[in-house]
């Protein structure tokens, strides 16, 4: 079968210009990357509204602050490699810590800009970001979640972190989807292993749930796209009614959603469970989907995962 | 808090007289409607700067005749500095010189220019003043407290255990703080975002910010330069407090920073250089800003770091030097001599 597939910037672009039509506060911030991060056509409908302030991070963060302060809302976009990392402190200290209502949207992340190599791959940005106290982070699966994430986002007061991909997938989420920050989605239901998956790698574990099926394991999916705040119900639930607990990301696995789950799990209720991401390196060169199949984030390597979660699991009892 | 409306000076000094008596209090702030100069009300300033240790009597600049203004100023400043030492010395930690070198600034800004209401601090269309020298906490809060942001008696609390008065400034936690600063080169893209939202939601308030030089050696503020420069921000005026020394040492045997006027006119910026300690100039320049319509204003204001204490004046190790005892008696001694000058009178 072949689905229709959809770069989520699409979809964050135009519903941004929705909502500024409607907010005169909406404003966006952009560092040069006007084009990548599909801004053009904002810039010509509202271009009192929006500020580049060329190749400058750190200033481009402090700028979001000031706007918010100034009682503006304002979308600060770019690069996630280049906002998270070059522009941390201002993250830590001008949005969390100070609570300023700016929306900090992480674009082309994980490793979507693949062949360019690990200067421009974003698989730390969970980590960088989680930590971080007020601020929210998100990774939303399709097309239609970054609608809604971006609706939910003009309403949530206080700053957060949206991490969205240029890697095309297809919508996987009910086109009626609304956003409630901190809480999980089920996409399937299952009782034999959970995956949880956020982002692009939302779809390869439905995927891989469908070859589990094949083998008579029934697993259970879960759109983990809220990082932070997570869905403590919903991993504790699946800890405790599933044999396991497989994590998916386009993320390190150290300090993302394997972490956070992780986090939840052993201290609450400890169960078996695997983080799939990328294992603590840097990642060669190669095109988004070779990097993905390179570290076994594909159907068949989460399928993998979880047979092997299973064969080395206790029966809960 | 004492407000006095048409007020009669023989009740109000009679009632700060009987409340020092019975309850041993004194006030922070006195607000004064329709006060038709100074002349009256030096006895009630006089009565509390000898009973209060920390601001004394602080009326709205409005009140004071535009010739006594700059003196006046004069004295307030070394209201803010005997507070802030005093702040320094309880915390045992602090940022003396710097408290030194910008209360000047910061009192005449507070007490005469911005355009701030303490009983509505979050009013959309008040002038943003951004403090990026965090560290120099101790005159800053003091200046709120003195505009009536908070009460003088939370200075007392400086850096104590759960304190609202951190080393550097929260704005969720204290009315009249903008922006948490404290790490170098956060406040001028602050002050960038406030200016364009100025522009951009048509309140046209004017935004401020005070930056350290040493600071400056952070390359956010140069991309915040461009940006504002880039933007014709002629709302945002950033004061730099030249004081030309930094923790190691002088700012010049670390990272030169001359010509930093010229530095600024290269990035666009209408530049003047000012003496950051005469009142009258500042009150001038902030009262005729910008300088340049169509460019953001820079004033270097040329500072002396540990300005008033004789001990304390251009030395490095002063930059968080803590006063001893004897120290900040001495230094309280030096700074009081401006405050004795008005006429003293007795019940």
């Amino acid at each position: 079968m072949t689905h229709q597939l959809f770069d989520c910037r699409d979809a964050y672009s135009q519903e941004l210009e929705a909502l500024a039509a409607a907010d005169p506060r909406i404003v966006a911030v952009v560092n040069d990357s006007v084009s990548s991060t599909k801004l053009k056509s904002f810039r010509s409908k509202f271009p009192d509204r929006f500020v580049n302030v060329g190749i400058a991070e750190q200033n481009m963060v402090g700028v979001g602050a000031g706007l918010a302060l100034g009682n503006m809302l304002p979308y600060v976009c770019g690069a996630s490699c280049f906002l998270t990392a070059r522009a941390n402190e201002q993250v830590k200290v001008d949005l969390g810590y100070t609570n300023s209502n700016v929306k900090l949207c992480g674009m082309s992340s994980g490793m979507a800009y693949g062949e360019l190599g690990p200067t421009h791959h974003s698989i730390e940005d969970f980590a960088f970001t989680r930590v971080i106290p007020n601020l929210a982070v998100v990774a939303p699966a399709d097309a239609i979640e970054t609608r809604a994430l971006m609706r939910y986002s003009a309403q949530h007061v206080g700053p957060m972190f949206l991490r969205i991909s240029r890697v095309p997938v297809r919508n996987v989420m009910p086109e009626d989807f609304v956003f409630t920050l901190g809480k999980a989605h089920t996409l399937r239901k299952g009782n034999d292993i959970t995956l949880m998956a956020n982002g692009i790698l939302v779809e390869r574990a439905l995927d891989a749930a469908d070859i589990l099926s094949s083998f008579g394991i029934d697993a259970r999916v879960l759109n983990m796209s809220s990082v932070k705040p997570i869905d403590r119900e919903a991993i504790l639930d699946a800890a405790r009614t599933t044999r396991g607990i497989v994590t998916v990301e386009e993320h390190s696995v150290y300090g993302g959603l394997g972490g956070a789950v992780a986090e939840i799990v052993a201290q609450e209720h400890p169960t078996r469970i695997k983080i799939l991401g990328i294992p603590g390196v840097f990642a060669p060169t190669g095109s988004s989907d070779f990097l993905l199949e390179h570290f076994n984030l594909t159907a068949t390597g989460i399928a993998e995962a979880a047979q092997q979660l299973l064969a080395t699991s206790r029966t809960v009892a | 808090m004492y407000l006095f409306r048409n007020s009669d000076h023989r009740s109000l000094l009679a009632t700060i007289k009987s409340d020092r008596r019975s309850l041993g209090i004194c006030p922070d702030f006195i607000a004064v409607d329709n006060a038709p100069g100074l002349s009256y009300l030096q006895p009630i300033q006089t009565l509390c700067v000898r009973s209060v240790p920390a601001l004394g009597i602080l009326l709205p600049a409005s009140s004071i005749a535009p010739a006594a203004l700059p003196h006046w100023l004069h004295q307030q400043a070394n209201r803010v500095r005997i507070s802030a030492l005093r702040m320094v010395h309880h915390a045992g930690i602090g940022h003396t010189g710097g408290d030194m070198s910008s209360a000047d600034i910061l009192t005449t800004l507070y007490l005469a220019i911005l355009n701030v209401d303490p009983t509505e601090p979050n009013a959309p269309a008040r002038d943003r003043f951004i403090m990026s020298k965090g560290h120099c906490s101790g005159a800053f809060y003091s200046v709120l407290a003195a505009r009536g942001f908070f009460p003088t008696s939370m200075l007392d609390t400086y850096m104590d255990p759960l304190s609202k008065l951190n080393g550097h400034p929260d704005r969720n936690k204290l009315p009249g703080v903008e922006a948490n600063t404290g790490p170098l080169g956060h406040g001028l893209p602050i002050a960038v975002g406030n200016a364009l939202a100025s522009r951009m939601s048509g309140l046209n308030f004017r935004t401020f910010v005070l930056t350290g030089d040493g600071e400056l050696q952070e390359g956010s503020n140069w991309e915040a330069c461009m940006c504002a420069a880039h933007y014709g921000l002629d709302d945002l005026t950033v004061i730099v407090d030249r004081n030309r020394i930094q923790q190691g040492d002088f700012t010049e045997k670390t990272i030169r920073m001359d010509p930093l006027a010229e530095k600024f006119r290269a990035f666009g910026f209408a530049t003047e250089e000012i003496d950051g300690h005469d009142h009258a100039a500042l009150l001038a320049r902030f009262r005729t800003l910008p300088i340049e319509a169509g460019k953001p204003s820079c004033l270097i204001a040329n500072t002396i770091k540990g300005k008033g204490i004789s001990f304390a004046e251009n030395k490095p190790e002063w930059h968080h030097g803590v006063p001893n005892a004897d120290q900040l008696a001495a230094a309280i001694a030096e700074l009081s001599v401006i405050l004795a000058d008005a006429t003293e009178v007795r019940a």
